[in-house]
């Protein structure tokens, strides 16, 4: 500040700064608005989780009583940082892990074991390496009980809308890591279960090929409206493909948030508002874990460890 | 290429080396005849069919007690690394039994057999049999757990899950163990048909050695190492290094 040379600087400095104002609250009603607390109950969902608790035979309190309640047809990603047990709540959906305390249940009845209703994918394609493209579906569907005369139709089908035609006979050894992808993803839409379970399918992919898969999968769960559980670490594949985000931290692994998307599909991963909510949400995260987050304008006063009943919060700074 | 003109190299060395010692006369020529003479035995032993037929009757033999090893071996291998009797009980028995050499089954299988071809497949069969339920048990533990994984969520079960996903999966470590079970095939029939008259290519030894025929011994046991490497390469390599490559285990040459 110095002398004032001009008139006055104020006259035009003051619409300016009421644009600027404008634009970051518009951005907020765009973006952050969009991101609400969800509050599903267990009568209405498909998916009930609750009190679940557990433990492994280390003493490793992998979950500490979880509620989550799936409607169906939702998007569900469980997000957090290693450890936080979010995989074990994914396999405890998928019935390869039997929880210690709480109850599991899909469409009402008690979860035991894996079961023709779910599918879980894995970070790898896990296909049979001895068996081609379409003989991996077909193999599948036979499990399944599909009758032989419709296996490979469906299996073609399903080839076709993962964008793998013309590799039907090729073996997995032949395919890139994101088609060996796109592969399995074709073999578990194609045994057509009701929740589609999803372990960090993209985890191993290259950032270039995880965003086509991203979008292939939110095209293809546009169009059949599956219930999917997805399981990730990554804030932005989070947002961009969940219409609910569930905010998890370990130690012991329990859920902190559960956010609703209100983002429009399909969504672009160079969506403003998207980024915008992927800062927040990675300042969430930040916070759970116990660091500080990224310095803002309204300092807390000196306080014991901030309680982590965590109820959505002002618009935080830039 | 060049490989293969370094392997002819050293064996035509030998030959050499193996030519001059004969020749210098240390042993008698009875004894130690050069591979001249090995090699006219061969060729005498080709023409009136002697070796054709000893050849034909052992691995026919060969071929029956083999069958019947891996028909038993393969499935033992799969119970024992799937069902906790046969791990906890049957597996310790095997390995012990394993450690016998399986000559040592030749006196009991006399006696239970009496001088027939049934005595000689019976050894053979427990020569091998133990080596391919090991090598199959091994394999099938080995075998990705990630997959087994996928086909219990795939809904694969049963006979669907053992035959369609657990031994595929397995094959190429059980194939190494069949290559090594047929290895312990061959030896355990050569040892068994040289103890009494069975009309095999261990038969055509004892005769040599009764009559005091050294070219033909070592015509034979030249004849035994051609067909047990041409077994070896021709069947077992083909088959171990074409399921490599459709499972992805190594990069296709």
């Amino acid at each position: 500040m110095g002398v004032p040379r001009a008139p006055l600087p104020t006259s035009p400095d003051v619409p300016r700064l009421w644009a600027m104002l404008r634009a970051l609250l518009g951005r907020w009603r765009s973006s952050l608005r969009l991101l609400q607390p969800a509050h599903v109950g267990a009568e209405r969902a498909k998916i009930s989780v609750a009190r679940l608790d557990h433990q492994y035979a280390n003493k490793v309190v992998a979950l500490q009583n979880v509620d989550l309640n799936v409607r169906s047809g939702e998007f569900v990603c469980l997000l957090g940082p290693s450890g936080c047990g979010k995989s074990t709540l994914l396999y405890a959906l998928a019935g390869h892990v039997v929880p210690t305390g709480g109850s599991v249940s899909i469409d009402h009845k008690p979860i035991q074991g894996p079961g023709p209703d779910r599918l879980l994918m894995f970070q790898e394609a896990a296909l049979f390496p001895w068996l081609t493209v379409r003989g991996n579906i077909t193999f599948a569907l036979a499990a399944r009980g599909v009758r032989r005369a419709e296996r490979r139709e469906r299996a073609d089908t399903y080839i076709r809308r993962v964008q793998l035609a013309g590799f039907e006979d090729a073996l997995p050894h032949q395919l890139s890591g994101g088609m060996k992808m796109r592969a399995s993803l074709a073999r578990a839409l194609a045994v057509d279960p009701a929740v589609l379970l999803m372990d960090e399918p993209f985890g191993s992919l290259d950032a270039q090929t995880r965003i086509h898969m991203q979008e292939l999968l939110q095209s293809i769960w546009m169009r059949t409206g599956k219930t999917v559980v997805f399981v990730t670490h990554d804030v932005h594949e989070a947002l961009m493909l969940g219409t609910r985000v569930v905010l998890m931290a370990p130690r012991p692994g329990r859920v902190v948030r559960d956010l609703e998307v209100h983002l429009p599909m399909p969504r672009q991963p160079e969506d403003a508002g998207l980024n915008e909510m992927v800062r927040h949400v990675r300042g969430l995260l930040r916070e759970v874990e116990g660091r500080p987050r990224a310095p803002t304008l309204q300092q807390a006063p000196a306080r014991a460890p901030a309680p982590l009943t965590l109820q959505p919060r002002a618009l935080p700074g830039p | 290429m060049k490989h293969h003109a370094q392997k002819l190299l050293l064996v035509a060395l030998l030959l050499g080396l193996w030519e001059l010692v004969a020749r210098l006369g240390i042993w008698s020529p009875h004894l130690l005849p050069g591979p001249m003479t090995v090699a006219r035995s061969l060729a005498a032993m080709l023409a009136d069919g002697r070796l054709v037929g000893a050849t034909g009757r052992s691995l026919g033999r060969l071929a029956r007690a083999y069958l019947m090893s891996v028909a038993l071996g393969v499935p033992l291998g799969l119970l024992i690394s799937r069902i906790p009797f046969f791990r906890n009980a049957v597996k310790p028995v095997v390995m012990g039994l394993q450690a016998l050499p399986s000559i040592c089954w030749l006196p009991l299988a006399l006696l239970w057999f009496g001088l027939t071809d049934g005595a000689i497949l019976f050894v053979v069969v427990m020569g091998s049999v133990l080596a391919i339920a090991i090598a199959t048990e091994d394999s099938v533990n080995g075998v990705d757990p990630q997959l087994t994984q996928v086909a219990s969520t795939l809904g694969v079960r049963g006979l669907r899950f053992h035959f369609g996903v657990l031994l595929p999966a397995a094959l190429p470590g059980i194939v190494t163990g069949l290559k090594l079970g047929w290895s312990f095939a061959w030896r355990a029939l050569l040892a068994g048909e040289l103890l009494f008259v069975s009309g095999g290519l261990g038969q055509l030894l004892t005769v040599g050695r009764e009559l005091m025929d050294v070219p033909q011994v070592m015509a034979v046991m030249v004849a035994i190492v051609v067909i047990g490497t041409a077994v070896d390469r021709v069947l077992f390599q083909t088959v171990e290094v074409r399921l490599r490559r459709r499972w992805g285990l190594t990069v296709a040459a």
